[in-house]
């Protein structure tokens, strides 16, 4: 009888099979996943977490009877049965004993359940998205540990000796030293096996003390001395990651209602979970307004209610103030997304569309508008619904050649295919409705 | 000879081996069983759920399906719907159960009574085992198969190789003998046969083909016909093996997946047709083993009490209309009739004495058992060895579900009239005669289309659940490559109910 310990044996030896299977029924899982956000609140967004698929995708197929047909079953705990008696047939078919092919594959289900980890679920989240204008020369600085060569040192493990520099070490010590060599020593053996020969014994016997005193200092000068040896040094270092900004901007006057909020949130949250899908370091700036802007941290950005006008240039003043104090638009790559349901006081249009021009738009990597809605809001019949300030202001940026991006929002449903539209492969910061 | 086995719940590797000593005496002195030698293997949760996405497999090729199976445990485990099985036991020599570390040290002993001796004993000498798996070459065969599978994605590409694994999954249930054939098997010359079976192959099938062109005339066509069906082996029931000889357009290498698929489906072909034996068989082995050490001392009142706390778990039967209801268990059933064979040789009542003459009262409980687990299956072993007052004990009827009718009919119940008419009901519940479909491969139209024909011969007017039919023969066509119709037969008015058509798409076979 053997014993085996399996315990430590590497795990996920099903993770090829795995692979394979969610390759296999990627579309559906797909659209479970995108399906599933929906319903998701924002703490949940980046772990993983269940989908189900219609089982029809994954589905073995086997010559299997159908339902129907003469059946007999033999079945346990007769209480009053006798011979004979007829009993109305059970509702869905042939019912009974059937059951006892328990199946395990899966098969006669209409949904198929599993869970997807975190790496997974945001994988195919995303899948196929990517960030325009990614690219930026400068990307320096995050708090990423790695090591790096810090030249050498006479101490050190082993594993790290630098045999190069070691041996480079003892050949010039040897020659310092005039270590002598053994071709050298050589040569002299037969000038005075030579001489000996020749009978000049005298020669000879200079000779030889001369090879004595040589051998012995060959002795005292070692081929490679404790001296010698180097170990190549490592020395933390941070090293240069992508980092990134994400400026959220939105408006907090009265006029923006719980739900506005809620579809604000939900944009930024998947703009979040993007970017943190592509840096390594991200950053969130918070900045609310009304007829006045502050940076503020999450949650009073999301819960504490204010009152006030709406004046937006104050949110982008706070912003380039932000981005002189902190985030210098050499090392960062900053994207900004604005949230509003479209208000703004006449006279600060100007302002507004000036700080975007002449500040914002050329430091941000993207900057996305999201205009929100009430469900249901589509005015009165029969009237062209109103553009809002904002939106007719951005238009007219836009015509001038300025990169924003933007969308109308009334439904949470719309969410991620807005964003989906916004950042999908080849997109082109266009407008629409 | 009375020392505790172990204390408490923990154990370590020694308590395992002191636990396993004294069950193999047990088992072998007073038993009699004749085991495969053990390897015990402990294993983490997670291991667990890798061995039943593989159908217990230590190895097996890399599949899609056998993810789909790991996730959907592992999602029924995590939210705590499904505990995990204590251990899983392979028929191979040697014969390795794996045992969960999670077990307390009583569960270890009834893991190692159950599975290292019942199922070992059971797989060592059931006929159906001997005639059908080859225990010692199984291991290799799969660590072979693995790496074969792995080679093919490699050379082939990945979808490639998952295109006839899919189309022969879906066939699997039909790539089995179902009557013994004259080899036996040996699995470790399937590696080495592998090769010359290409070369050849690769010769043989074109001959085949020219061979069976048939000539004009209706004499020479009739006999034609016969040489044909001859030279196709037809008909035939393996459609696995069938198309892996016979197919015109696959290549050597996916004839090789079809017959590693065939093979595993075949080694699993026994364990299908004796589970009520199999369980029976380990169930009544560590219910007799356990209650030994107790007696003999060596566990504790109180592990005996958890022992047998598991085993009522484990030995449950609902009645038919409890909730809890999902078919007799075999369990159940199986530990009864061995626990009833025992007790009519040791202790027969004037009525086994009636039904059972041949073993009533012999005395010899272990001998008789051990026969017939050598010598059934299921199916047989009930027809055999069902006891009047055991169908009395678990209040068995028979119950008639004729389409015609618009209610369920009572056949029979256990009483005089009943007691042989429901044996033989139950003994047909198991017969896998019966319960796998009747398919097999009827003819092939060389002359025209090459069309392939299959009949079903419907039993009991059951038809084939036509989407599942149609997805099956859209793989059959694949691997075909011409046309396929399956033609679902009447056998007694020998007329046609049903017929299911499917054209070969490009792709699979390319010859």
């Amino acid at each position: 009888m053997h014993i085996v310990d399996r315990r430590r044996n590497p795990g996920g030896k099903s993770l090829a099979n795995r692979q394979r299977f969610l390759r296999r029924a990627k579309e559906q899982i797909q659209d479970a996943v995108r399906d599933s956000v929906t319903g998701r609140g924002m703490k949940d967004m980046e772990r993983g977490g269940e989908v189900s698929i219609p089982a029809s995708g994954v589905k073995e197929p086997a010559l299997r009877r159908a339902a129907g047909g003469n059946r007999e079953h033999v079945l346990p705990g007769n209480k009053d049965f006798a011979e004979g008696d007829r009993i109305p047939r059970p509702r869905g078919g042939g019912g009974g004993g059937s059951g006892q092919e328990g199946s395990d594959t899966g098969s006669g289900e209409d949904e198929f359940r599993f869970a997807l980890t975190q790496e997974e679920f945001l994988d195919l989240f995303l899948e196929d998205l990517e960030l325009p204008d990614l690219a930026k020369k400068r990307m320096v600085v995050g708090e990423a540990a790695g090591f790096r060569r810090a030249g050498f040192s006479s101490t050190g493990s082993p594993a790290n000796l630098a045999l190069g520099r070691t041996m480079r070490n003892a050949l010039s010590r040897r020659i310092a030293l005039k270590r002598p060599k053994p071709e050298a020593l050589e040569a002299l053996e037969d000038q005075a096996r030579a001489a000996e020969e020749a009978g000049a014994l005298e020669r000879a016997e200079a000779l030889r003390s001369e090879i004595a005193r040589l051998k012995h200092r060959v002795l005292r000068i070692p081929y490679i001395d404790p001296l010698d040896v180097r170990y190549r040094q490592f020395a933390p270092a941070p090293r240069p990651i992508a980092q990134a900004v994400m400026f959220c901007l939105m408006d907090v006057s009265g006029s923006m209602t719980e739900g506005m909020k809620d579809l604000a949130k939900r944009f930024y949250l998947l703009l979040y979970v993007f970017l943190k899908r592509r840096y390594k370091h991200v950053e969130v700036v918070f900045i609310r307004h009304t007829h006045e802007a502050k940076e503020v941290d999450e949650e009073t950005f999301f819960r504490s209610p204010e009152t006030g006008g709406t004046v937006v240039s104050t949110a982008l003043e706070e912003m380039r103030r932000v981005l002189a104090a902190r985030f210098s638009p050499d090392d960062w790559n900053i994207y900004a997304a604005q949230a509003s349901d479209g208000d703004n006081t006449a006279s600060d249009n100007d302002k507004t569309a000036g700080l975007l021009a002449t500040e914002i738009l050329p430091a941000c990597q993207y900057y996305a508008y999201l205009e929100v809605g009430r469900e249901g809001d589509h005015g009165p019949i029969g009237f062209i619904p109103r553009e809002t300030d904002l939106w007719r202001l951005y238009t007219a940026l836009r015509a001038d050649g300025l990169p924003i991006a933007m969308r109308k929002v009334r439904h949470r449903k719309d969410i991620y295919p807005v964003f989906r539209e916004l950042f999908r492969k080849g997109a082109t910061t266009e407008a629409s409705p | 000879m009375s020392e505790l086995l172990f204390k408490g719940a923990e154990w370590d590797f020694d308590t395992i081996r002191r636990v396993h000593d004294a069950c193999e005496a047990i088992a072998q002195n007073e038993l009699g069983l004749s085991t495969y030698p053990n390897r015990i293997e402990v294993i983490s949760a997670e291991q667990m759920l890798d061995a039943y996405a593989a159908n217990g497999m230590p190895v097996l090729y890399k599949h899609w399906s056998f993810g789909k199976r790991f996730a959907r445990h592992e999602g029924l485990y995590r939210k705590g719907f499904q505990g995990l099985a204590y251990e899983i036991v392979i028929n191979s020599s040697p014969c390795i159960s794996y045992v969960m570390e999670e077990n307390t040290a009583l569960m270890q002993t009834l893991v190692i009574a159950h599975a290292a001796f019942g199922h070992n004993h059971f797989f060592k000498n059931n006929t159906l085992f001997q005639q059908w798996t080859d225990a010692e070459g199984i291991l290799d065969y799969l660590e072979f198969a693995r790496g074969y599978v792995t080679e093919c994605e490699d050379r082939y590409g990945a979808t490639a190789v998952e295109r006839v694994l899919d189309a022969a999954h879906a066939l699997q249930s039909h790539g089995v003998f179902r009557s013994p054939r004259r080899r036996v098997p040996d699995l470790a010359s399937e590696r080495r046969r592998e090769l010359e079976r290409r070369a050849h192959d690769e010769a043989m099938y074109n001959d085949l083909w020219r061979a069976t062109v048939p000539a004009s005339g209706t004499t020479q066509r009739r006999a034609d016909d016969e040489r044909r069906r001859a030279l196709l082996e037809l008909p035939q029931e393996n459609i696995l093996y069938f198309l892996e000889k016979s197919a015109p357009r696959l290549a050597p290498w996916q004839r090789e997946i079809l017959r590693i698929v065939r093979q595993v489906a075949q080694y699993f072909y026994p364990q299908i047709q004796t589970k009520v034996m199999n369980e029976g068989c380990a169930t009544y082995v560590h219910h007799r083993i356990l209650t030994r050490l107790h007696e003999q001392g060596r566990i504790t009142d109180g592990h005996y009490l958890e022992f047998l706390q598991s085993h009522t778990n484990v030995v449950f039967q609902p009645s038919y209309d409890d909730p809890r209801y999902g078919g007799l268990n075999p369990y159940a059933l199986g530990f009864a009739m061995m626990s009833d064979i025992a007790r009519i040789a040791e202790d027969p009542t004037a009525e086994d004495r009636d039904w059972f003459p041949a073993f009533a009262g012999c005395g010899d409980a272990m001998g008789v058992l051990r026969e017939g687990w050598a010598a059934f299956r299921d199916e047989s072993f009930i027809a055999q060895f069902l006891s009047p007052r055991l169908m009395r004990d678990l209040r068995l009827f028979h119950l008639a579900d004729e389409e015609d009718e618009d209610a369920l009919r009572v056949a029979a119940i256990h009483d005089e009239r009943g007691y042989r008419r429901i044996r033989r009901a139950l003994a047909r519940q198991y017969d896998i005669g019966r319960t796998d479909p009747d398919i097999q491969i009827a003819d092939v139209d060389l002359a025209g289309d090459r069309r392939l024909v299959l009949h079903h011969r419907v039993l009991d007017r059951q038809l084939l659940q036509a989407e599942e039919v149609k997805a099956v023969l859209q793989h059959l066509a694949d691997l075909w490559g011409y046309d396929v119709v399956l033609k679902e037969m009447d056998p007694v008015e020998d007329r046609i109910l049903k017929e299911h058509h499917a054209a070969s798409r490009p792709g699979i076979a390319t010859g």
